[in-house]
């Protein structure tokens, strides 16, 4: 079991209110995900869930039990750190068997549980090694490692593969989305990287200056944002948003289209404008379209094959039933 | 430094320095040699002559040389006893945030300041002194008889005061480790369950052991010529109750006039030095690797 309820949580340091009194459920098996640009309080919601850090007003439950002024051992959590946080002076054995040596459980225990959890993440050839001995990717399978032996309610993951190169942080995506797939635990992951929480999550938790934005499946966020944050948030490239005539035409204060959802063509189209940056990604190509007269840069997807250069003329026409339209307040208009 | 060439040019530019920091320990220390195999007394008025081993048979087999080497021991090993222990009490009490925590770090390093003479009358005559010392008006507050501590338990005595100076020394390096100590670790090992003694013994001794040697290995070069102190308090006395190594040589030599006889001391001392930082250079070797 691990379902976590915060009941209008806050957080303030000293005078300054970091997270305002939020409410949100995690039902038990689900792999929610914050995210949020940097500052935004992820972390510091992540180690108030933890008990790292006390709540300055609110309630948290766990399974429907009131945790808020629990110790962080008894809430039955563990948490994988983004600096790994392993124990430099004991072998990975020992690191991962640390939590099993303070919960006083038998050295024969210990030792199965420990080997168990080495053969799920591919590191028993490791076990006799220390923490500065192995590579980034390795270091992070130890801590998820420790994390696993206590058999917890919930996992909680900050920015877990943020020291990882590229290659290996699609590896150990999948292998985390994996592990939850075979553990089904409760998992909390807090990133920065919207590609990561697009393609983990049972379920985005967008935050803004400690606020909740918006809560819901990755489509729903991609299909639905309630406001321009999460417009501009979710997708890759972002949305583009185009304020002032054109908006007004669809009776809204600015609406936003994704790049994706934009045609190209050189024979003619709805926008003219001229080809700035082109990125080719091979599968993909993203054109930056200057002078269209909407906003700066309209950035849109063609396929790879696509061909065009740099001052070339194009015309580009959005799909109708795709557009975004926005209020005043950026709230998004149905 | 990669090339040979680049070698070789550092090889010259340093060995300027490295001649006369070489004619600065060679010749003091041939000198020593050379005075260690001399009859040579100042108050027999006669020419310094060779006598070759007598003067180290004579200070070797002096029942004040196994008594001086006990007392260097238990010297070293107390004050290192009550440094490293209360240095790491020491460092866990200012490393917590605290009101005026700035002023209480000034003042723990305070004494490491004050010269030993000075630290050593201070505590000879304002603290332990049986008539007019603090210790003793607040024993007689009690209505206990004064305890005359330099007289009655010497190197207990001593071994405080030398402690006193070297606490914050211990401390100081110490503390800087504890606060280098990465926060997510101990966080981590709180959410592994443990306890606050748990996560001493278990993440913070192992992350001070680099920082507990070298407070070791520098005291010990130290504390092996502890003289000062000893001199303004109980000059060696009662008896030989607290005759290091290095007072021994001192008296030999400018007490009793016997240059030969203390400059054989001196090289005694030298070669314990030696072996004692052989032993320190071993261990810390071990730790320093890891
Ligand atoms: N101990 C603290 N004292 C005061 N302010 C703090 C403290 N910890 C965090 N903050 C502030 O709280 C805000 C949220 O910090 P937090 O670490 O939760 O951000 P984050 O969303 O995790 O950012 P990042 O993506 O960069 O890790 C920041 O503005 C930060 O300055
Ligand atoms: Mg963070």
């Amino acid at each position: 079991m691990g379902r976590i309820t915060l009941e209008r949580v806050a957080k303030r340091f000293a005078e300054v209110e970091v997270i305002p009194p939020l409410d949100l459920e995690i039902e038990d098996g689900e792999f929610v995900v914050f995210v949020g640009p940097s500052g935004c309080g992820k972390s510091t919601l992540l180690r108030l869930i933890a008990g790292l850090e006390d709540v300055s007003a609110g309630t948290i439950r766990i399974d429907g039990q009131d945790a808020t002024g629990m110790p962080p051992a008894k809430r039955g959590l563990a948490m994988v750190f983004q600096s790994y946080a392993l124990y430099p002076h004991m072998t990975v054995r020992k690191n991962i068997a640390f939590p099993l040596r303070m919960a006083g459980i038998a050295a024969e225990e210990q030792e199965r549980k420990v080997t168990a959890a080495a053969e799920v993440l591919n590191l028993t050839a490791y076990l006799d090694r220390r923490p500065g001995q192995l590579s980034g990717g390795q270091r992070q399978r130890v801590a998820i490692g420790r994390a696993i032996v206590r058999e917890p309610k919930a996992f909680l993951f900050d920015e877990p593969l943020s020291n990882l190169d590229a290659a290996l942080r699609v590896g150990m995506r999948i292998e985390i989305s994996q592990l939850h797939n075979r553990l089904k635990t409760t998992m909390v992951y807090v990133t920065h990287d919207q590609v990561e929480a697009m393609t983990m999550a049972d379920k985005i938790v967008v935050l803004n200056a400690g606020r909740i934005e918006q809560v819901g499946s990755p489509l729903e966020l991609y299909r639905a944002p309630r406001n321009r944050f999460v417009a501009g948030f979710i997708g890759s490239p972002r949305m583009n948003f185009i304020e002032g005539d054109e908006a007004a035409r669809h009776g809204a204060a600015a609406i936003g289209i994704r790049p994706e959802h934009i045609a190209v063509s050189t024979a003619g189209g709805l926008w003219r404008g001229t080809v700035g940056v082109s990125e080719h990604l091979g599968s993909d190509t993203f054109f930056h379209v200057n002078g269209t007269g909407l906003a700066e840069a309209i950035t849109v997807r063609a396929g790879g094959e696509v061909n065009l250069h740099h001052g070339d003329a194009v015309w580009l026409t959005p799909e109708a039933d795709k557009i975004h339209r926005f209020d005043r307040e950026g709230l998004r208009l149905a | 430094m990669a090339t040979a060439h680049a070698r070789g040019a550092a090889r010259v530019m340093l060995s300027p320095a490295v001649v006369v920091l070489l004619l600065w320990m060679i010749v003091p220390l041939g000198m020593t040699i050379w005075f260690s195999f001399q009859r040579y007394g100042l108050l027999s008025g006669m020419p310094p002559e060779w006598t070759g081993l007598t003067n180290y048979r004579y200070f070797l087999t002096d029942p004040a040389f196994f008594t001086s080497i006990k007392n260097t021991l238990s010297l070293v090993g107390g004050v290192l006893a009550i440094t490293v222990v209360g240095g790491i009490l020491l460092a866990l009490l200012l490393d917590q945030a605290f009101w005026g925590q700035g002023i209480v770090r000034v003042l723990v390093i305070a004494p490491f300041f004050v010269m030993p003479t000075v630290s050593a009358l201070v505590w000879k005559n304002m603290f332990m002194n049986p008539v007019n010392g603090l210790f003793a008006y607040v024993a007689k507050l009690f209505g206990a008889p004064p305890f005359d501590f330099l007289a009655q338990a010497p190197m207990f005595s001593i071994i405080v005061i030398v402690a006193w100076q070297w606490l914050p020394f211990a401390t100081l390096i110490l503390l800087t480790a504890l606060q280098s100590l990465d926060s997510e670790q101990l966080e981590a090992a709180e959410m592994d369950g443990a306890g606050w003694l748990s996560r001493f013994v278990h993440i913070m001794l192992p992350h001070l052991t680099r920082a507990i040697t070298v407070v070791i290995l520098i005291q010990t070069i130290f504390l092996l010529s502890t003289f000062a102190e000893i001199l303004v308090t109980t000059n060696g006395g009662p008896g030989t109750a607290t005759t290091n190594l290095t007072y021994l040589v001192y008296a030999q030599s400018l007490l009793q006039f016997d240059v030969g006889g203390g400059a054989a001391g001196g090289i005694v001392a030298v070669i314990l030095a030696n072996i004692v930082a052989i032993f320190l250079m071993r261990m810390i070797g071990k730790n320093l690797e890891a």
